[in-house]
């Protein structure tokens, strides 16, 4: 006797699981915009500050870092909705949470490949006569770019399987789905292999399609 | 010919931290004037040349271009100029660097187009017929669209005079544009400069190529720890080895390229 291995329930109910790896690519890739909008802009004000702003910075990226996720992800949807008055769905509360905790990772990201911009550049850009602002944006942003690459893809890669925590607030992502087939089949070791591969397979599809784009940009000294 | 200097320095003093680097220095650059600087290194040389487009701050005395101090607003110390109005007047000057500092994502006619466009505010078509008017000056009208990278160091060097000289700059200033660069290359570059010199560009060049701040400029600065310890005619210049000793010592080192 023993487990009779048994994968037609898990094919039956595949659209869930389907539709969640759609929904958890989704979940990382608004979480990665908009955590870049928020980590680029705060590193420019970073680099560009003093040492209060630096300090007001540097204590939002170490709460992040130092929080468990899946605690930032309950405290923003169960926790904020008592303090302030203000109603919203699991996806957005999630979408908004991941978005903190990218942006706090890609300050640092950032602010070290703007940091490691050859001063020389900076230099010609302004004996040119370009003004702060130009240099950031036709001297420092494109070339720190290809520093900068890698580490975003990596961002990317973690936030897709971070996304599997929106399952604890019911945001019907890929972990979600194999809870529900779980639920209702008992098809637990099915179920989960199968997410794993889809995880897996996903991930490295991604990163395969990153690193082409990181070699489309590289630059070479 | 005694119109007002382009370029006049007076009594410049610049230190870093407790290091004077300069103490004193006067030089005056009239237009069309090629005026060139040697020295041994570490004597102030590059740091003179990053006063006088405000890449350094000065502490004392004063840098004044077609009459206006530079940096400042009224004098040296005080309130510096807003950033708009330092870049409107750092695009008054071109510098060529030593290490070349090509942007590395831009081809050849874009690191010229750069200026053009952002800071000239010529359209794209004009800029580009510039960029590649001065590229093909500079013997490099197959290369526009080479990433910096694809060139060799003699190549990227006449890119970065090309990119500093399309601007139209009042005065040019060039460090050591030819030190890292492989000997069989150096020419390549110095004949370009001596072109810009026959056209009339006012220059200040920073050079250990003694044959050729000989031959190329109408007067030889000679700088020691910060100061100006001889200058005039090269042939003026050449006369003071007799009474100069720190410049006995520092051309017997070039013996062997002045013969
Ligand atoms: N950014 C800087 N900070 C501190 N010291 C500097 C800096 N730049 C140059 N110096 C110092 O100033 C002196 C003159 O340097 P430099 O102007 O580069 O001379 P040169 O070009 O004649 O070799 C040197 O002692 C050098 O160490
Ligand atoms: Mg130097």
């Amino acid at each position: 006797m023993g487990y009779q291995l048994s994968f037609n329930q898990i094919w039956r109910n595949f659209d869930k699981l389907t539709n969640g790896v759609i929904l958890s690519l989704e979940l990382a890739v608004i979480a990665i915009l908009i955590g870049a909008l928020i980590g680029l802009a705060l590193a420019v004000i970073y680099v560009s500050s003093g040492r209060v702003v630096r300090a007001i910075i540097s204590s939002y990226v170490e709460f992040i870092r130092n929080v468990p996720l899946l605690l930032l992800v309950y405290l923003a949807f169960y926790g904020l909705p008592t303090v302030v008055n203000l109603a919203y769905d699991a996806s957005t509360s999630f979408i908004a949470t991941l978005s903190l905790y990218a942006g706090a990772y890609l300050v640092e990201v950032f602010r070290s490949g703007l940091e490691a911009v050859p001063k020389g550049l900076l230099d010609a850009g302004k004996a040119m006569g370009l003004t702060p602002w130009q240099r950031l944006l036709y001297v420092r942003l494109p070339t720190m770019t290809r520093i900068t690459l890698p580490a975003l893809s990596n961002t990317f890669i973690s936030l897709f399987k971070d996304t599997s925590i929106a399952s604890v607030i019911a945001v019907p992502e890929l972990t979600w789905g194999a809870q529900w087939i779980n639920n209702r089949t008992f098809r637990i070791v099915e179920v989960y292999a199968v997410t794993t591969v889809m995880y897996l397979v996903t991930g490295y599809a991604i990163l395969f399609g990153l690193r082409l784009l990181e070699r489309r940009f590289r630059v070479e000294r | 010919m005694s119109a007002t200097p382009l370029l006049q320095i007076a009594r410049l003093t610049k230190s870093f931290g407790s290091n004077q680097v300069l103490k004193s220095v006067d030089l005056d650059v009239t237009a069309g004037e090629v005026v060139t600087v040697i020295g041994p290194s570490g004597g102030g040389k590059t740091t003179l040349l990053r006063c006088v487009n405000f890449l350094e701050a000065y502490d004392g005395g004063s840098i004044k271009i077609d009459g206006r101090e530079v940096g400042y607003v009224d004098n040296a110390g005080g309130r510096k100029r807003g950033e708009v109005d330092l870049a409107a007047m750092r695009a008054e000057t071109g510098m060529v660097f030593q290490s070349f500092n090509l942007f590395p994502h831009l081809t050849a006619e874009q690191n010229v187009m750069l200026g053009l466009q952002r800071v000239r505010k010529k359209p794209l078509k004009e800029a580009q017929e510039i960029a590649r008017h001065w590229l093909d000056r500079v013997g490099l009208a197959h290369k526009t669209k080479s990433l910096p990278y694809e060139l060799s160091g003699g190549q990227q060097q006449r890119v970065g005079i090309a990119r500093a000289v399309a601007m139209d700059p009042k005065i040019l200033l060039l460090d050591e544009i030819t030190s890292a660069l492989d000997p069989e290359l150096v020419n390549e570059v110095l004949d370009v400069v001596r072109k810009l010199a026959t056209d009339g560009m006012t220059m200040l060049i920073v050079t250990h190529e003694i044959a050729f701040a000989r031959d190329a400029s109408h007067r030889i600065i000679f700088m020691t720890d910060g100061s100006v310890s001889a200058h005039g005619k090269p042939d003026e210049l050449m006369a003071q080895v007799a009474s100069n000793e720190r410049l006995r010592n520092f051309l017997s080192r070039f013996s062997a390229a002045t013969h």
